[in-house]
């Protein structure tokens, strides 16, 4: 067991996998050498040699498809974007081909590829790099997308991404590369893609979220005790986010009568919609409340001054909870 | 014409006016040129360089975010600006474009205020036909050849002149977007200032190709590379092609051939990935001290000069940087304000939910950064 952070835990993930399957390769920009602009990658080439652990030229849309074709045949591509809102040239190929090649084909090519990149905001970046656009690959079927909070997670979904014969997008909150470390095992594992974690047990309440905002919520849900130190709240990290843990969440809503799903990303049409309409369907002779939502605002993601109005912070989230806590019929 | 179809890119010929010590080598190619402009195109390299300095050392503080400094590039930079109309003309920038921007007309207090993260500092002064920041590398050579079409459709006399770096040249929008060009013969400019590193990424991993020029070969257009650390090279092949491309002639691609002597971007080491001595190799060929050794010989300028004008531009410098650290903060208004012609119903909703919320706890602001 190594004590690490969720960078080294991306790192051990591809050290791990390509130690074990020379068919996984790693590139995209800066990732042979540097390592990539976070490190991600460093020390592959320098393990598996230049032909496994490469820079390609600027051009997202290539690396799309040129790991599409690895796919096809045979290998295990591990694409790195360097920011979900610079791999926007990319979106085209994982719509348009990888995510339907296993359909269109009826089965006879698919696109086992993995596709990294980092996301959301909190990092005092510039603009186009701090975007949560999670919704938009959850709305395409035919691929997978996760969104790991921790070392531990990160590693094991990462390697359960490269072991998934679907291609799946690994979407790595940047605030939380450095943010703490945890213990890891050594070696293989996986976290299933799909199951969610409970990170406490609780009956009045079911908060669901995941990315960067599990750490906001963790800290709500401390906070909450001054004003309802009774409130007992059921915490999901969702770590999927398609497909997600709905049983969990089902369970967990019947269960407390009362939900609250928190993200960073814009509001309308988002991921928050996408659940707290499916517990509508499901779980609607038990509310106690109306399901809510805490989310950024509908606008284009602020620079650097203005990003904190935007951002979700621990005391938004338990503002949203007093509300539904609160909620008389 | 002197230069365009005179240098054939591929056999990688290069427009040189001045060897590294300012000499003039090739007087049949040396442009006409006022001393008056050639002192106001070298002071704006130095507002430049020293801007640069600064604005790392703010950053290395914590005062300004993370930005791409121009250092090494000025002497392109001015030369490819100072040739066309800010008014008239367009400019559509990249993020490392600092010397171009000044040229404009940008001021340094706007460019500081952008890279203090306020959206403000993006918005050009009237007048000024400058594009804010382009981030996507590669979509600035679409929106310019847009502009162009533009001007050519409603019969203007407008140029836009775009830019990117030789990383940015392996995107397939800046092929596409020549193609489109060329076919419609628009008024564009190309620029690649070609600095030899795309971050970590050296040009030899970027392409195969001779040279960045050729680039343009397949679409049909002409293309020229330039000495782009030499600014009377490249102020002459800048001139040359903006009054092509301005008499319907179709557009140009020029490679400047330049180096980028700081890092990639404030919070980046290039001593990782730089092989040793190549950046001690490129010191004696920068811009600055080129022209500036080829205007002392000539008589227009001297060392008490440069003092004077680097004290004076200091003082702008840091006066506009403390007007920026007092202003750079904004009311939550400006986050909605701009994102339709008019506040839709729900985003007044969100406003005012968001107002209320801040009102209440005014120091969760920052609370987005852990
Ligand atoms: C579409 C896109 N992909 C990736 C990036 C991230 N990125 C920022 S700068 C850079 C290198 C660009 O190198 P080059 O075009 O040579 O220009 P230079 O920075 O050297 O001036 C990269 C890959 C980006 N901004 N946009």
């Amino acid at each position: 067991m190594a004590v690490i952070n969720n960078i080294k835990a991306v790192t051990e993930a591809l050290d791990v996998a390509m130690d074990r399957d020379k068919n996984v390769i790693v590139f995209g920009e800066d990732v042979g050498l540097e390592g990539g602009v976070f490190r991600a990658t460093q020390g592959l080439q320098q393990k598996y040699g230049i032909e496994r652990s490469f820079n390609a030229p600027i051009s997202e849309a290539m690396f799309a498809g040129v790991g599409l074709g690895m796919a096809m045949n045979g290998m295990k591509p591990v694409v790195e974007l360097q920011f979900q809102g610079l791999g926007l040239p990319a979106l085209q190929n994982v719509i348009a081909n990888i995510s339907r090649m296993r359909n269109r084909s009826r089965g006879k090519w698919t696109a086992p590829m993995v596709i990294r990149m980092p996301m959301g905001g909190g990092i005092r970046a510039l603009e186009h790099h701090s975007e949560a656009l999670e919704a938009i690959f959850a709305h395409i079927p035919g691929i997978k997308t996760v969104m790991p909070s921790t070392p531990y997670d990160t590693k094991g979904l990462l390697l359960a991404a490269i072991e998934s014969p679907d291609p799946v997008i690994v979407l790595e909150p940047t605030k939380l590369y450095r943010a703490f470390k945890q213990e890891v095992p050594d070696g293989y594992y996986t976290v299933p893609i799909g199951e969610g974690y409970k990170i406490q047990e609780g009956n009045d309440l079911t908060i669901v979220t995941y990315g960067a905002q599990t750490v906001d919520c963790m800290k709500a849900v401390e906070m909450i005790k001054s004003t309802h130190p009774t409130a007992s709240i059921e915490l999901i990290d969702l770590r999927s986010i398609q497909p997600w843990d709905k049983k969990m969440v089902i369970e967990s809503v019947k269960k407390t009568g009362r939900l609250l799903v928190v993200s960073e990303a814009v509001r309308s049409f988002g991921v928050p919609a996408e659940i707290i309409a499916t517990v509508n369907e499901n779980c609607f002779d038990s509310l106690k409340a109306p399901l809510a939502r805490c989310t950024g605002y509908d606008v284009v993601i602020p620079y650097d001054r203005g990003e904190g109005f935007h951002q979700v912070n621990p005391q938004k989230v338990v503002e949203a909870i007093k509300k539904v806590l609160d909620y008389k019929f | 014409m002197k230069y365009i179809g005179k240098f054939d890119p591929q056999k990688d010929e290069v427009v040189r006016v001045m060897d590294k010590d300012g000499k003039i080598i090739n007087p049949k190619l040396a442009p006409s040129i006022s001393d008056e402009e050639l002192i106001k195109a070298y002071s704006i390299m130095n507002l430049s360089r020293r801007q640069d300095d600064y604005q790392n050392k703010m950053q290395r503080q914590g005062r300004l975010l993370s930005f791409l400094s121009s250092t090494g590039q000025e002497a392109c930079e001015v030369a490819y600006t100072m040739v066309i109309d800010p008014k008239n003309d367009f400019f559509v920038s990249g993020y490392r474009n600092n010397a171009a921007w000044l040229t404009m007309g940008q001021t340094v207090r706007n460019i500081m205020l952008y890279w203090a993260g306020n959206e403000a500092g993006a918005k050009a002064p009237e007048g000024v036909n400058s594009l804010p920041p382009n981030i996507i590398i590669g979509s600035q050579y679409s929106q310019a050849t847009g502009i162009a079409f533009a001007e050519k459709y409603q019969g203007k006399k407008g140029v836009a002149v775009t830019t990117t770096g030789d990383g940015g040249m392996s995107e397939g929008e800046t092929y596409e977007a020549m193609n489109f060009a060329k076919l419609h013969e628009l008024p564009v400019v190309f620029v690649c200032e070609n600095n030899k590193w795309a971050i970590s990424t050296p040009t030899v991993e970027q392409t195969k190709s001779l040279n960045i020029a050729v680039k343009a070969i397949a679409t049909g257009m002409p293309s020229i590379k330039v000495d782009g650390n030499d600014f009377l090279a490249s102020y002459a092949v800048a001139k040359e092609a903006v009054e092509f491309a301005r008499s319907g002639n179709g557009p140009v691609l020029i490679e400047f051939d330049t180096y980028r002597l700081g890092a990639h971007s404030s919070s980046d080491a290039p001593d990782v990935y730089r092989p040793k001595g190549e950046f001690e190799d490129r010191v004696p060929y920068e811009p600055l001290i080129r022209l500036k050794a080829y205007m002392i010989a000539k008589g227009i300028w001297s060392e008490e000069k440069q003092t004077a004008l680097n004290e004076e531009q200091d003082k702008h410098i840091a006066a506009e940087f403390a007007w920026v650290e007092q202003n750079k903060n904004y009311p939550i208004e400006d986050i909605f304000n701009y994102q339709y012609a008019e506040l839709t119903e729900d985003l007044k909703d969100q406003l005012a939910e968001a107002k209320e919320f801040f009102a209440k706890y005014p120091e969760t602001k920052d609370g987005g950064h852990h």
